[in-house]
């Protein structure tokens, strides 16, 4: 039975001004739409240049669930292409990163492609001269994803006409990208030190919405971070603290510096953490770092590009950057109760390398499948998955700090324990699962 | 204690596995030197461990934290406990360096960790580079390879 598909005022109706319905994270149809609707008409993140570095390097990815492969074509320009040969459907890339050279070749009957996706040869063309190749889906190559941007290296692409432009749709939140990229001397990023993939048996928007959560480290984390800070007290007096220990600590800090750090929200879904500060605020510095950041900003200008501690920054739907530590992840929908979170680490160019060191230290004690801290994450949504199977109540609460009349697609600044943000996104949900429907 | 025998390394390494089975880790931590350190790479034939991220690289202090945390009365994800089974082949004598103090084992296993109903089975290589101090051997390096070291995985909570 179809409950949703069509019916563009029961997907409304699934969200209200502080609540949201559990089939939000829990039905399939709804998940299918979500595909379909959402991260169709949304700008979605495929992956950094970086990946791509050299004529005929391609990366396969997903937007949603859609194969696609971004790849580097003979004009420099990074291309997106579905992955999928046009003859019989035969996906034509199987790793996740390689180089096709000057064309791609199907396997399966060697249909060869120019790393724009226009066919370049079939075998025995002569076979097909009646059979109007030139007009048909097939004859068009691989389709190229239409709407591709590439923005100081991110490339994000759309797969539907209708939605915002890039620019339109991220409007001031690429602010948060801005200062990750500043933080090389040099102004280049590139993806460094391996990805990190965690499989989560949960919906992708428990993470999304963990992202600007504020009140749950301190509860959840007391079994990670409290402890790392419990074993460090035993430490020799003057014992300099370590890295690991620097990263965990803030995680159970009270809920009065998560109140003071702030949260900023911004149309379409977007929003951030750390206004004020964040738990990456008091790092070390890295010796020889900021003198190459003055070298190449001057002086005042390094100290706004560091003194920024965004700590989280949600790019709807299902990216988050965070910068002051160059790292970012990413939410890949599987299933209404599967979700595989990525997580990528940049090296700044032409910075020390004790920054990617932090980088990968940060990514291996908070976002690895080995993580504490993930494991307590992790927990908290996988209950909530299955708690969310009650009959007897049916919504999720988002109302902290809920203002009657609170205004939608607007850029505005709050206390950081508010809900804003998750309201913010389920507001930009419903906007553009309906702008098809 | 004089150099090691090959069958005092094979029992060492043998030990090993059976007090992570048996939760007996605070003893299981003791058998670290003090600069030990527990390396799970991430990626296949990973030699750097500081400019390639790892799904563990750590010494003692944060080894103690991971034991401590599965003390822990608000360790949620620990509600129930997960539970471990090692199968060792027999570990192989690679390397004896008896002047510089360092012997090096080699070791095929599965692992399972198990919690509620979810069962995982892991394949693996061990490679313990162990020495003597104080008359004990200690480990100076657990190495743990995953045979799908790079697969996406669910939680993996305990220790290999
Ligand atoms: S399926 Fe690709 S060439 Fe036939
Ligand atoms: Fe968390």
């Amino acid at each position: 039975m179809s409950r949703y598909r069509g019916n563009v005022e029961a997907v409304r109706n699934l969200i209200r001004e502080t609540e949201v319905h559990r089939d939000v994270y829990i039905d399939d149809e709804v998940f299918q739409l979500e595909m379909e609707h959402l991260f169709g008409n949304t700008w979605v993140y495929v992956g950094h240049e970086s990946q791509v570095p050299n004529e005929g390097d391609y990366y396969g990815t997903t937007i949603g669930t859609q194969p696609v492969l971004m790849v580097r074509h003979g004009d420099d320009t990074v291309r997106v292409l579905h992955n999928r040969c046009p003859h019989k459907g035969t996906r034509i890339t199987t790793e996740t990163y390689g180089n096709t050279g000057k064309f791609f070749r199907c396997p399966y009957h060697a249909w060869t492609f120019r790393t724009d996706g226009t066919l370049r040869a079939i075998p025995l063309a002569k076979g097909y001269e009646c059979a109007k190749l030139e007009e048909s889906h097939a004859g068009a190559g691989m389709n190229p994803v239409k709407h591709v941007h590439n923005y100081r290296g991110f490339v994000f692409a759309k797969l539907n006409d209708v939605g915002p432009g890039f620019e339109e749709f991220f409007g001031e939140s690429l602010s948060s990208i801005d200062n990750m990229v500043d933080r090389s001397p040099v102004g280049r990023l590139q993806v460094a030190g391996g990805v990190l993939r965690y499989m989560h048996n949960c919906n992708w928007k428990m993470l999304v919405e963990n992202q600007t959560d504020t009140c749950h480290p301190m509860v959840a984390h007391e079994s990670s971070a409290g402890t790392a800070i419990k074993v460090w007290d035993n430490a020799p007096p003057g014992a300099k603290k370590p890295m690991a220990v620097e990263i965990y600590a803030p995680f159970v800090a009270p809920y009065d510096f998560f109140e003071k750090m702030g949260i900023r929200v911004w149309p379409n879904g977007h929003g951030h953490t750390g206004v004020h500060h964040s738990i990456h605020s008091n790092y070390s510095a890295i010796p020889g770092y900021f003198d190459k950041m003055v070298a190449a900003y001057g002086e005042n200008r390094a100290k706004a590009i560091l003194d920024e501690n965004r700590h989280n920054t949600c790019y709807f739907p299902n990216l988050m950057v965070k910068g002051p530590i160059q790292l970012i992840r990413l939410f890949k929908p599987i299933s209404a109760n599967k979700t595989l979170v990525e997580s990528f680490t940049f090296r700044l160019i032409d910075a020390p390398d004790l920054l990617l060191e932090r980088t990968l230290v940060y990514n291996r004690l908070i976002n690895a499948p080995t993580s504490v801290v993930g494991h307590d994450d992790l927990e908290v949504y996988e209950r909530a998955q299955e708690g969310l199977k009650v009959d007897a109540n049916q919504w999720v609460n988002v109302g902290r700090l809920y203002e009657p009349g609170e205004q939608t697609d607007i850029t505005a600044e709050s206390n950081g324990t508010t809900e804003w943000q998750m309201r913010n996104q389920f507001r930009a949900w419903s906007k553009f699962m309906a702008l098809s429907m | 204690m004089a150099a090691p025998t090959n069958q005092e390394l094979i029992d060492f390494v043998v030990r090993e596995a059976r007090l992570i089975d048996e939760h007996r880790l605070d003893e299981w931590l003791e058998l670290f030197a003090d600069d030990g350190i527990y390396w799970m790479p991430l990626e296949w034939g990973q030699t750097d461990p500081k400019l390639t991220a790892s799904l563990m690289y750590e010494d003692k202090l944060l080894l103690t934290i991971r034991i401590e945390r599965l003390k822990g009365n608000r360790t949620f994800s620990q509600k129930p406990r997960s539970r471990c089974h090692h199968v060792l082949q027999v570990p192989q004598v690679d390397k004896r360096d008896e002047p510089a103090n360092e012997y090096l084992t080699y070791t095929p296993m599965h692992y399972v960790e198990t919690r509620h109903d979810e069962q995982q089975l892991y394949a693996a290589w061990a490679r313990h580079t162990l020495t003597v101090v104080d008359g004990k051997l200690k480990i100076k390096l657990k190495r743990v390879d995953l045979v799908n070291c790079d697969a996406a995985f669910g939680n993996i909570q305990l220790f290999m």
